[in-house]
């Protein structure tokens, strides 16, 4: 079970700042455990950002990006009480889907 | 026209290189570029997802006895965790014992929830495979004190013992490096690397470094450590022996430590290297 993403809205002008905290392991598949078995490759593949329902971001992320990244996207052309929803899919297929609304800067 | 190209660049090379070497000369001090870097960090501060994680670990009925934690008195009463971390450690009458923040955890867990003592001091400090209970409690605590002041009273006999003590080990020097806390952390300006470290003999480096340090996002460890963890890792440093999870002297330091801090404004989760 995935844990839930913290998403930050913030508007500057008329410019969406959206700051994400992302919860997940990203592992690479090179590293070893306590034991000295390979760790599986788990990371998120694709992670997606719209703004009231329409896609502003899509990404194909891999296993460069660190355990529990941050994430940051501005967005042109927001208002407050925008809805932006953040999810992202990993490559076990785990889903996540957060939500928040644009507030004033 | 090539060589007088290549010359403005070396030109230009040596420059930044006076100029860096004079800005570090004249602050002393190792990190201020790290220091912009960390303020970056903090704004997007990644312990902010243990805060959350330990707050439904707090709420949530967990262990063998199916409880919550909302019955966990840390001092304010039971389940009150706004401004717990400000005035911890302190004397509880149920354990008889002068106890910090991680050691009373420790005792609601076993007591409230039926966990085991020993399986809670071995995930003590989480590791990339396992994340640790205690650091995101500790993480959840720490911030529902943020804005509030340290203010830890010795008004308990043993709590002033409790002082002393932690008074008496900051200063001794003992193991094979014949180190003291105060080796290291006695002097302004000093450093491990590029690592800085707080002279914790005077009240405002100290104010700073406890009521804004740890808990802490360690980004080399992609998790939250604790005080206990600090302390233990300082210990290991000093080549002592390991520091007892929650052990009187890890209580004893803290109990020093954060009655020298009161006053300071408590921002926690804090983030380091």
């Amino acid at each position: 079970m995935a844990e839930p993403m913290k998403i930050r809205a913030l508007l500057k002008g008329d410019v969406a700042d959206i700051r994400v905290l992302v919860a997940h392991p990203m592992e690479t598949g090179q590293r070893r455990d306590a034991a000295g078995a390979l760790v599986p490759a788990h990371f998120i593949q694709s992670m997606i950002v719209t703004h009231n329902g329409k896609p502003v971001y899509e990404g194909q992320w891999s296993q460069a990006i660190s355990r529990n990244p941050v994430f940051a996207v501005r967005v042109k052309g927001a208002k407050v009480g925008d809805k932006i929803v953040v999810s992202w899919t990993d490559n076990k297929n785990d889903k996540r889907s957060d939500e928040t609304t644009v507030a004033a800067g | 026209m090539k060589f007088s190209n290549r010359t403005a660049v070396v030109c230009a090379v040596a420059m930044a290189l006076t100029m860096a070497g004079g800005t570090a000369a004249a602050q002393g001090k190792a990190d201020d570029g790290l220091a912009l870097g960390r303020k970056m960090l903090a704004e997007d501060n990644p312990g902010d997802l243990w805060v959350e994680r330990g707050q439904r670990l707090f709420t949530e009925r967990r262990g063998p006895k199916n409880a919550s934690l909302e019955k966990c008195d840390l001092g304010m009463g039971p389940g009150v965790v706004k401004g717990a971390f400000a005035q911890l450690p302190r004397y509880f009458t149920d354990t008889d014992r002068v106890q910090d923040l991680e050691s009373r955890l420790l005792t609601c867990m076993v007591e409230l929830q039926g966990f085991k003592r020993e399986e809670i001091v071995r995930n003590r400090f989480g590791t990339l495979d396992r994340d640790s209970d205690m650091e995101a409690l500790v993480s959840y605590i720490g911030a529902a004190s943020n804005g509030l002041r340290m203010n830890v009273r010795l008004t308990h006999a043993k709590e002033r013992e409790m002082y002393k003590a932690g008074e008496y080990a900051f200063y001794r020097r003992s193991g094979p490096l014949d180190f003291a806390c105060v080796t290291c952390h006695g002097e302004s300006g000093k450093r491990i690397r590029l690592q800085e470290l707080p002279n914790m003999t005077k009240a405002e480096e100290m104010r700073e470094v406890i009521a804004t340090g740890w808990p802490a996002y360690r980004g080399t460890h992609s998790t939250v450590r604790t005080m206990q963890h600090r302390l233990y890792d300082c210990f290991w440093q000093m080549r002592q022996p390991d520091l007892g999870f929650a052990s009187d002297l890890s209580v004893a330091l803290t109990t020093y430590l954060n009655h020298s801090a009161n006053g300071g404004e408590i921002k926690l989760p804090g983030v380091r290297r």
